[in-house]
């Protein structure tokens, strides 16, 4: 029988999207040429976060999807383990806690607390930090079992499409006829008309040293590093636990293509930030190390509704490190536009017609 | 020109030999005190004119042109948590700091409760697993600094060896479950290691681990061979061309009497042991118990091919061309690195890359060790590989990933290797997947993808964030 929308991309986002669609009561078949969860999903630490947003559309999108997630994620290893943000210089302490009113003014629960009681929570951190705020919404997921969990009674098929016309899609297979397609590809975005550019991020995992870190920790600078535009290579310390006991430590943003090589002064950067951050790691060995790319729109909002250049062809694609956050209220957001519902947050921002994103 | 050489077996020794002979500066780096590698075990007493022997040092990882090294003075007192898969490096570490005294003591070792299935530390390349105090790093020539961090090469040769692959079944990661090439290391070096024992798997090298068990003073209960000797009735012209195989076999005589082919262990619990007979499938048909205090399984073996995760790979061996050339420029590969076949294909193919590395043409007369050698080596694989009937013998709450302690009913559907290993944590603890991987995808049917694994041996971040700037 043919679906009412295929749904290119079986990552997190594809995946909110088909369970959104799905839930309106929609035939959905979703298509991945790797299967779930295979690309930028699986390659980060699963974060669900507020603590990194300034006020504005995406902080909506994300305070939509943060009030969603805890029912859709209730077996994908959830956890509200918070965030705690600091402030390693004393240029810092100012615009961490600036932007951190700016947030409680926008409803975010951003508590300013001591160095001292920042140390209470995370008693390895280092004494040398000079402010911190603790953002009590921060959350953790698995993305993989957060995939599946989307997923669960949604036809999945393992190839990959050529063209779309936005009323059916090409696959070695033949063609796909359907009455809406939706672009979940992520860094890959481009092949079907928006311009979506890869980012590279590295990840560095250790052996497990359960208990010792609590929270996601990272230092203030990470806002600066994802807000820029930079291609160069761009760190900041981000520490944070599995429920393994693993610590998972980030990150690095560079733009270089699909080049997916790790650079020994990659790992080297990542080390230092996570040492100045958390000293005790020194001796900490790391066992593995992984890397993604993050679907990058160069105005840094995603990208999420109709192409008006070719009717039926939908985008949820551009969220940069954040997908995991986003996903549910885009993939709500996409399905309440293609079935004509109202908007549980306003689309405009995200629209497809926005001058960095046509190409 | 500089020609580095990782790994001293017998592969890398030739390579450094032929590679110095033909005029190059040749640095051989590895993660043992002496050469020699699994096969020789510190009795090679290496040294040639124009090779520098760096000893206890691991190539983390290679960037280029260059490799990132820990020697001795960065791993000396770490701890051994710290050390790659140490859940097994244990043991032979606590039967090999005093080795007269293991021997003395048969059940030194098969006391231990950790005394167990082999993680590839336990095996082979992983340096300091067997050895408790490695000696001091050799004095080195001037071109080469004492410990260096970096190492930059002109050509690289990769000949890191291979591990015994293990199966899983009820017992396995209990006491006294050892793999065959850990239990032929304590051997080689005099240690006794239980009273009753069985050597059980697929392949010749069961015989040598046999014969070398027997030769301590062990009762040999059974050598228990999974797959059928007709399978070799089919292989006449890999036989005829190396008719020297069948010789060596003459030196196991001592064990042939105990040998059951078409059988397996597949099962133990304390010191019973259920050995099947098997079909051709190696779905067990029969079965009876024996009782034994050590069983040393290999079924066949796993390259250790972390060194060069973009190279490519033919079910996870180096694809390499007439040469020992890999897919990546000026980087050859020798050994069981590229497939099983012994120590003397091994070196020839050794000799090949040496001199292909140099810049030189290879001697005729490797190349034709090594045409003669690959005939054996496929013989080989296609007669002793792995039968799925084999994933009948675990049971659902049988251990598959000992590191992250997941069964074999914890493993999800699931459609790729990355999907497996985030949705059940099979091949993500220390071992990385060295070990179970293999295992894990041929029991939920995953495609085997080869893993690529960045960085080769587990790093301190203190030493990764003291890592020298590149110019």
């Amino acid at each position: 029988m043919q679906p009412d929308v295929v749904v290119m991309g079986a990552g997190i986002i594809g995946a909110a999207c088909a369970q959104a669609l799905r839930a309106r009561g929609l035939r959905v078949v979703v298509l991945d040429r790797h299967g779930p969860a295979s690309g930028t999903s699986a390659a980060g630490e699963g974060n669900v976060l507020v603590s990194d947003k300034e006020p504005g559309p995406e902080l909506e999108l994300a305070r939509a999807s943060r009030d969603l997630w805890p029912e859709l994620a209730e077996d994908a290893e959830w956890e509200e383990k918070g965030g705690l943000v600091v402030a390693t210089t004393p240029e810092a302490v100012v615009p961490l806690q600036t932007f951190a009113a700016k947030q409680r003014a926008a409803g975010i629960d951003a508590c300013e607390i001591t160095t001292a009681d920042a140390l209470t929570c995370e008693p390895h951190l280092s004494p040398d930090i000079t402010a911190a705020v603790h953002y009590l919404q921060d959350a953790q997921l698995n993305p993989v079992k957060a995939t599946r969990a989307l997923l669960r009674g949604i036809e999945v098929r393992r190839t990959e499409v050529s063209t779309t016309d936005g009323r059916g899609v090409t696959t070695p297979d033949g063609v796909i006829s359907c009455g809406a397609v939706v672009n979940a590809t992520g860094p890959w975005a481009r092949n079907f008309g928006v311009n979506v550019l890869p980012r590279r991020g590295v990840v560095l995992v250790t052996t497990p040293i359960p208990g010792t870190i609590r929270h996601k920790v990272y230092d203030a600078d990470y806002v600066g590093a994802v807000a820029s535009g930079d291609a160069d290579l761009q760190t900041s310390g981000v520490v944070e636990s599995t429920q393994a006991g693993t610590v998972l430590i980030g990150s690095s943003r560079q733009r270089k293509g699909f080049d997916d090589t790790i650079e020994s002064r990659v790992l080297k950067a990542l080390a230092l930030k996570a040492i100045a951050l958390f000293p005790m790691l020194t001796n900490v060995p790391v066992m593995r190390a992984y890397g993604g790319f993050r679907p990058y729109a160069p105005d840094h909002l995603p990208i999420i509704g109709e192409d008006p250049r070719t009717p039926g062809l939908w985008h949820a694609t551009g969220h940069e490190g954040a997908g995991v956050g986003l996903a549910p209220a885009t993939g709500r957001l996409l399905a309440q536009l293609l079935t004509g519902e109202t908007p549980l947050v306003d689309p405009h921002p995200f629209r497809v017609d926005r001058p960095e994103v046509m190409v | 020109m500089r020609v580095v050489v990782v790994g001293a077996g017998p592969a890398g020794m030739a390579a450094a030999r032929t590679a110095a002979d033909a005029g190059a500066e040749v640095v051989m780096v590895d993660s043992e005190p002496d050469a020699g590698g699994q096969y020789l075990r510190g009795r090679a007493r290496f040294s040639h004119t124009g090779v520098t022997h760096l000893r206890n040092t691991e190539v983390w990882m290679v960037e280029g042109n260059t490799l990132h090294l820990r020697g001795p003075s960065d791993r000396r007192g770490e701890s051994r948590e710290n050390e790659a898969p140490s859940a097994v490096a244990a043991a032979p570490c606590a039967a090999t700091a005093t080795p007269s005294a293991a021997a003395a003591t048969p059940s030194a070792v098969a006391a231990t409760p950790s005394a167990v299935p082999a993680t590839p530390s336990a095996v082979p390349a992983t340096p300091s697993a067997v050895t408790a105090t490695p000696s001091a790093a050799a004095a080195t020539p001037s071109a080469v600094p004492a410990n260096p961090r970096l190492l930059h090469f002109d050509a690289l040769v990769v000949a890191t060896g291979a591990y015994d692959r293990p199966l899983p079944f009820p017992g396995w990661d209990g006491p006294g479950v050892i793999t065959a090439g850990a239990a032929q290391a304590l051997a080689k070096q005099g240690v006794t290691l239980a009273e009753r024992v069985i050597v059980a798997g697929t392949g010749p090298f069961l015989l040598p681990v046999a014969t070398a068990l027997q030769d301590l003073g062990a009762t040999l209960v059974g050598v228990y061979e999974a797959s059928s000797p007709t399978r070799w009735l089919r292989e006449a012209k890999a036989i005829t061309a190396n008719r020297h195989k069948i010789g060596e076999l003459a030196g196991y005589r001592k064990v042939l009497p105990r040998l059951e082919t078409r059988t397996a262990v597949i099962a133990k619990h304390g010191d019973r042991v259920t050995v099947a007979k098997l079909d051709s499938q190696w779905r067990p048909v029969s079965h009876r118990t024996v009782q034994a205090d050590l069983v040393c399984i290999g079924y066949g073996f796993l390259p250790r091919t972390d060194l060069l995760p973009d190279a490519s790979r033919t079910d996870d061996f180096y694809d390499v061309d007439e040469h020992q050339r890999t897919s990546i420029e000026h980087v050859y590969a020798a050994g069981e690195v590229t497939g099983i076949g012994g120590a003397d294909l091994a070196e020839a193919e050794g000799v090949i890359a040496g001199a292909a590395a140099a810049g030189q043409e290879p001697p005729r007369k490797a190349v034709e060790a090594v045409r003669k050698g690959r005939l054996f080596a496929q013989a080989l694989a296609r007669a002793h590989a792995v039968q799925p009937g084999w994933r009948t013998w675990p049971a659902p709450d049988t251990t598959v990933c000992r590191c992250e302690k997941v069964r074999l009913e914890d493993l999800a559907d699931a459609s790729s290797m990355r999907e497996l290993k985030l949705t059940s944590r099979v091949a993500m603890g220390r071992c990385q997947g060295r070990i179970c991987a293999r295992n894990a995808a041929e029991l939920t049917g995953v495609p085997f993808d080869g893993q690529r694994r960045v960085i080769a041996v587990p790093i301190p971040l203190g030493e990764l964030a003291a890592l020298p700037e590149e110019k």
